[in-house]
């Protein structure tokens, strides 16, 4: 386990380091800020005391070293536009994205599980054919056009929802929190489900696929024969070998949805990552997008260390040590 | 007199599948009393295994009991309530399958595996539900069976995986063990050991088992009697050694004859012509017909099953008397 845990945080620091080289190599190439940064008027003189301030007229390599130096001390650069370090604008902005990325992912658990759960073990019941109906269009119907259907039904039409923003928060640990809060977690409730409706469908058709398969096990068989109830035999002997799969693609999918949940957080105006870096793309804030590009390939290597840690403690035939 | 622990009685199990039925059971009729072993022989498909899992209710759709009754210790199980014949179950009738890499759930430690057993049919702690778990491994020869209930299947090779489906199958001393090839996935001198195993639980408890195999060398030694299955049907059924000296049916000859160690050096292997007729859509009359080498036209009717001698029955309308004479 430690051998593991060492030979993944060393690969994790490669993959990071990597990423940091294409990400800067990548943002540096498009478009030149200082076309948008300063203004027309202003002369040559000036035009070259913001580039030296800014750092652009330093060579590719020695900028990216500068970068590098600077990402080791926790500094991502600061922001073009609002003139504050990338990295603290986007851990303010983290915790509403983490917050609607956790609701979403514990909404497709909880909605997904049952639902495929039930459609794998009754396949021809009608119900089954509906929910198995129901998961095409979750997959299908377009995220904008969803959002922008729950805002017209439960928030102009109904008025039982807000239809904008995070709503009251509650500053824990230096970061303000929306769901601890009544108000909050209203805010919270359409955004959540919105991007939720994807992952609910993903996890219903794995579920199904995976109590399918393992129904036709011999060891589901076998579990009947020494008499154990249908209960158990569901909810032990199939249920914690379909989570294997679930874990792995939700865990993905998690990941997935804090770096790209950009549609939704546009669509509720809701005051996370996503919308950070599409406004910041917008003004080609470099900083900003270099910052938030490493936060999130932080995050994924960190999801998928957890990921293959859950997949060891499911399935006792995985060991960690053997190969990473 | 106490009924028999297990009578079968004219158990038909059919598929109902979208090509037409497949009579996978077909009148099949038995006896196994206390303490006895009953080997229930046939090829691949000839409707064995199909017939042990209706014993336990266990036949999935789109198969379903057709007909017949299974009574066990003079109670009926077809159409007993699932509620009622889960408590039989793992309790009174146990199971063990053929692969023994696929009986044991991957993702579950062997105790979890054997305390749900114990605790599914009685109100027992889970320190003596251990207990129990421990002393059944212990008695198949597992060694260190305190250190091995922590394992995980995986740890164990085949051999051990099947000591652990037989330890569960004891864990509640049923009256009815129904044993679907258990030994055929291992090789030799396990088999021998769990024969071994399998002979002294019936002598010392009086279970009564069924030894469902396509090993005749296996029943020979194990078995009292002998039921001989083809095309779904019990084609000749008796004592062991008499079935096995002098058979009646054309098709229990053929299989004895296919065993390879009764041949001569040099001589070339016999074998049954032919293959094993698809069960949905067998032919009238004896389904053995068309590889039979006594077939006439007399044949297409269906033969009944007959007693040629005391005790010895087959389904045939020309028998190899003249070895029963002899």
């Amino acid at each position: 386990m430690t051998v593991f845990l060492l030979r993944r945080l060393l690969q994790a620091a490669g993959v990071v380091l990597a990423m940091s080289l294409l990400v800067f190599l990548g943002v540096y190439a498009i478009g030149d800020p200082v076309e948008i940064l300063i203004s027309p008027e202003a002369d040559q003189q000036e035009r070259e005391r913001a580039v030296r301030a800014l750092g652009l007229d330093l060579p590719i390599w020695r900028q990216y070293l500068v970068f590098l130096g600077n990402a080791l001390q926790g500094d991502l650069g600061r922001s073009f536009v609002f003139n504050e370090p990338a990295l603290r604008l986007i851990l303010d902005r983290m915790p509403a994205t983490l917050e609607l990325a956790i609701g979403a992912t514990v909404a497709a658990l909880v909605i997904g599980l049952p639902l495929g759960l039930y459609a794998g073990l009754r396949p021809n019941a009608p119900l089954a054919k509906g929910i198995m109906a129901g998961s095409i269009l979750g997959f299908s119907l377009p995220t904008f056009w969803v959002g922008l259907m729950l805002i017209m039904v439960f928030a102009v039409q109904l008025g039982w929802l807000p239809s904008t923003g995070r709503g009251e928060t509650v500053t824990v640990l230096g970061m303000r929190w929306s769901f601890l809060t009544g108000d909050g977690i209203a805010h919270m409730i359409m955004p959540a489900i919105n991007l939720s409706l994807f992952k609910i469908s993903l996890v219903i058709r794995l579920t199904r696929a995976g109590v399918r398969e393992a129904m036709l096990m011999d060891y589901v068989k076998f579990a009947r024969a020494k008499g154990l109830s249908p209960a158990r035999i569901t909810l032990v002997h199939v249920f914690k070998n379909i989570l294997i799969p679930v874990v792995t693609v939700v865990g993905l999918e998690f990941g997935g949805t804090i770096a790209f949940s950009v549609v939704t957080e546009s669509v509720f105006a809701w005051p996370g990552m996503g919308k950070l870096i599409i406004d910041s793309i917008n003004v080609l804030d470099r900083p900003v997008m270099v910052a938030y590009l490493m936060v999130i390939v932080l995050m994924f290597v960190t999801i998928n260390l957890v990921v293959d840690i859950t997949y060891s403690l499911l399935d006792p035939r995985v060991r960690l040590e053997g190969k990473a | 007199m106490s009924p028999p622990t297990l009578e079968v009685r004219n158990l038909r199990t059919h598929f109902f599948t979208r090509a037409g039925v497949v009579k996978a059971v077909d009148d099949v009729s038995f006896t196994v009393a206390r303490g006895k072993v009953l080997g229930l022989v046939g090829e691949s498909g000839s409707g064995k295994t199909v017939t042990g899992f209706s014993i336990l209710g266990l036949v999935d759709a789109p198969g379903r009991i057709a007909g017949g009754r299974i009574l066990f210790q003079g109670q009926d199980l077809v159409g007993l309530p699932d509620a009622a014949m889960r408590r039989l179950r793992g309790n009174r009738i146990a199971m063990i399958f053929q692969d023994p890499m696929m009986t044991l759930n991957p993702v579950l430690r062997i105790d979890t595996q054997m305390i749900e057993t114990v605790q599914a049919h009685q109100k027992v702690s889970r320190e003596e539900a251990r207990q129990r778990a421990r002393d059944a491994l212990g008695q198949v020869g597992i060694p260190s069976p305190d250190e091995r209930l922590r394992a995980y299947p995986h740890q164990f090779s085949g051999g051990m995986r099947q000591r652990v489906a037989i330890a569960i199958a004891l864990l509640h001393k049923p009256d009815l063990i129904v044993a679907d090839e258990p030994t055929t996935a291992l090789d030799v001198t396990i088999q021998g050991q769990i024969l071994a195993e399998a002979q002294k639980l019936c002598a010392q408890s009086g279970t009564a088992l069924i030894w469902i195999t396509h090993d005749l060398s296996v029943v020979a030694g194990l078995a009292d009697d002998i039921a001989v299955m083809y095309a779904g049907k019990v084609v000749e059924q008796g004592p062991v050694e008499q079935v096995l000296d002098a058979p009646l049916h054309p098709y229990t000859l053929g299989l004895i004859g296919s065993v390879p160690s009764r041949n001569r050096r040099g001589e070339p292997l016999r074998q049954i012509p032919g293959m094993t007729p698809s069960m949905l859509n067998l032919p009238a009359g004896c389904a053995f017909r068309a590889r039979c080498p006594r077939a006439e036209a007399r044949c297409a009717e269906p033969p009944p099953m007959a007693e040629h001698a005391p005790g010895r029955l087959a389904r045939c309308i020309h028998p190899h008397g003249e070895a029963l004479a002899a």
